[in-house]
């Protein structure tokens, strides 16, 4: 029930003296209330749960935490890993996502 | 998609599983408590990747699942109302009270709806005036924000046929009772992201300090958890116990601040019975006295709730972590999702339903 997804603000409007939006995840558009977020602008992510933005999306740390996980990749470029069982394979990812 | 996708890529998961590999030097057993996270994982295969002496347990956070059966009877009674429209998350529906669910009701002529929102509650409430219409309000702190601001907002609109039905849990009390039980065997926590979106992370330093565990609020998809279980297994390694945030993009410190404020504007705390587990004291949220008026229970006084919880389900110590769904006799045999024995095999999100949809069956284990 905690599932909550990041989409972009594209539209900011009011209703019901709420502040509100259309957030955009990849092409599907829908509505979100965004009075937890007073200060986004339309182009921020943010991270929506049952109709509301309850947090946005921090594009610093996003790129923090990439550049931790680029370090590991490049060090086992170079050491070389070979798992034997192969870790969620664009296969797997489709067949489990059916 | 865009902050999705990222967090997918093969290479960078194998390498972080590396990182896991070179720092294990013992067995650990690790609770990720967010019912979102044990589907990413059970999805994904993430237990299976990781070194055979790291056991990751399911833990009781699945909202679904923990929602006391009392409180399920409770919400039958009042949707078959011929006054009442009755709005819940789809989730809701399928869990089985003593002897039907919110399905049942419905076709039984009651007016049962899905909401995708609390404010379409209110929206409902509005256009329907000579009808009652309540909200089935359950969730950990990440849905309380919306719940909470669906009692304000009627309140502010003086909408006298809003109710909710309220069963807010709250995740550090649930840590607490786990590590205080003689049988806790979980040296590590995953917390849950999105409640942290919502609460901040520092209520999780009195807990590490206190009993000496690290407590790593993650994220849900598989790099995020990876990493997670990196920073709970490096601390382990080393003797230490902090809080490591490993969903900064997400999560901050203090969390949502105008979303709490809202939440202690409506709610205050109150001891909370979760299904299978029994009252944990101050675990739970319960609408203020100064918004009695839009609290289904005080509303409607249910009365002759008799529960009857089937003798077979464990799904109580799975919760804990003591057990895991396939040592349940029932599991895929009397219990599937398509005829649920108890509610951690309804929700997506509960163990059972999770090892049922992924065919964790004994033989490939
Ligand atoms: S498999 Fe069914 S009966 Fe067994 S613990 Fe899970 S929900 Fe309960």
């Amino acid at each position: 029930m905690c599932l909550a997804i990041p989409g972009k603000v594209i539209e900011i409007f009011e209703e019901n003296n709420l502040k509100m939006g259309k957030i955009d995840y990849n092409g599907v558009i829908n509505k979100a209330c965004l009075a937890y977020v007073p200060e986004v602008v339309t182009g921020q992510y943010v991270i929506v749960h049952a109709g509301f933005a309850i947090s946005m999306l921090d594009e610093e740390e996003a790129q923090r935490s990439f550049e931790a996980w680029d370090d590991f990749a490049d060090r086992i470029r170079e050491e070389g890993y070979e798992v034997t069982s192969a870790p969620l394979s664009d296969k797997k990812r489709k067949e489990s996502d059916k | 998609m865009k902050y999705i996708d990222e967090y997918r890529d093969p290479e960078k998961i194998k390498s972080i599983l590396k990182e896991i590999e070179t720092e294990v030097t013992r067995p650990w057993v690790i609770m990720e408590i967010c019912g979102g996270q044990t589907h990413s994982i059970i999805k994904n295969g993430i237990d299976q990747l990781l070194p055979k002496n790291i056991e990751l347990v399911h833990g009781p956070g699945c909202p679904v699942c923990v929602t006391p059966l009392e409180l399920i009877d409770q919400a039958l009674q009042i949707a078959a109302r011929p006054d009442v429209i009755f709005t819940s998350f789809g989730d809701m529906l399928r869990v089985p009270g003593s002897n039907k669910d919110l399905f049942k009701v419905k076709s039984e002529g009651g007016d049962v709806r899905i909401v995708y929102s609390p404010l379409e509650s209110l929206k409902i409430a509005r256009e329907n005036p000579d009808k009652e219409v309540v909200f089935f309000a359950v969730g950990f702190e990440t849905t309380a924000p919306g719940n909470a601001m669906a009692v304000y907002q009627a309140a502010r609109e003086h909408l006298k046929n809003f109710t909710e039905l309220v069963s807010h849990v709250l995740v550090p009390p649930a840590i607490k009772a786990l590590l205080s039980s003689p049988k806790n065997r979980v040296q590590g926590y995953l917390a849950a992201g999105h409640v942290c979106a919502v609460m901040g992370w520092s209520e999780y330093e009195p807990i590490a300090e206190q009993y000496k565990v690290p407590v790593v609020p993650t994220g849900f998809e598989p790099m995020d958890i990876l990493s997670g279980i990196l920073s709970v297994i490096r601390q382990l390694e080393k003797g230490e116990y902090k809080v490591d945030n490993q969903y900064a993009r997400a999560v901050s410190k203090n969390g949502n601040e105008a979303a709490q404020k809202i939440i202690n504007e409506v709610y205050e705390i109150c001891d909370r019975k979760w299904r299978g587990i029994g009252v944990i004291p101050a675990s739970g949220m319960c609408l203020k006295e100064k918004y009695a008026d839009y609290d289904a229970g005080k509303k409607f006084g249910v009365s002759n709730i008799e529960t009857h919880e089937p003798e077979v389900c464990i799904s109580g110590i799975i919760l804990q972590g003591l057990k895991k769904p396939i040592d349940c006799p029932a599991f895929g045999k009397a219990c599937t999702p398509q005829h649920p024995l108890g509610a951690t095999m309804v929700s997506s999100e509960g163990a059972c339903a999770a090892y049922y949809r992924y065919q964790r069956f004994k033989t490939n284990i």
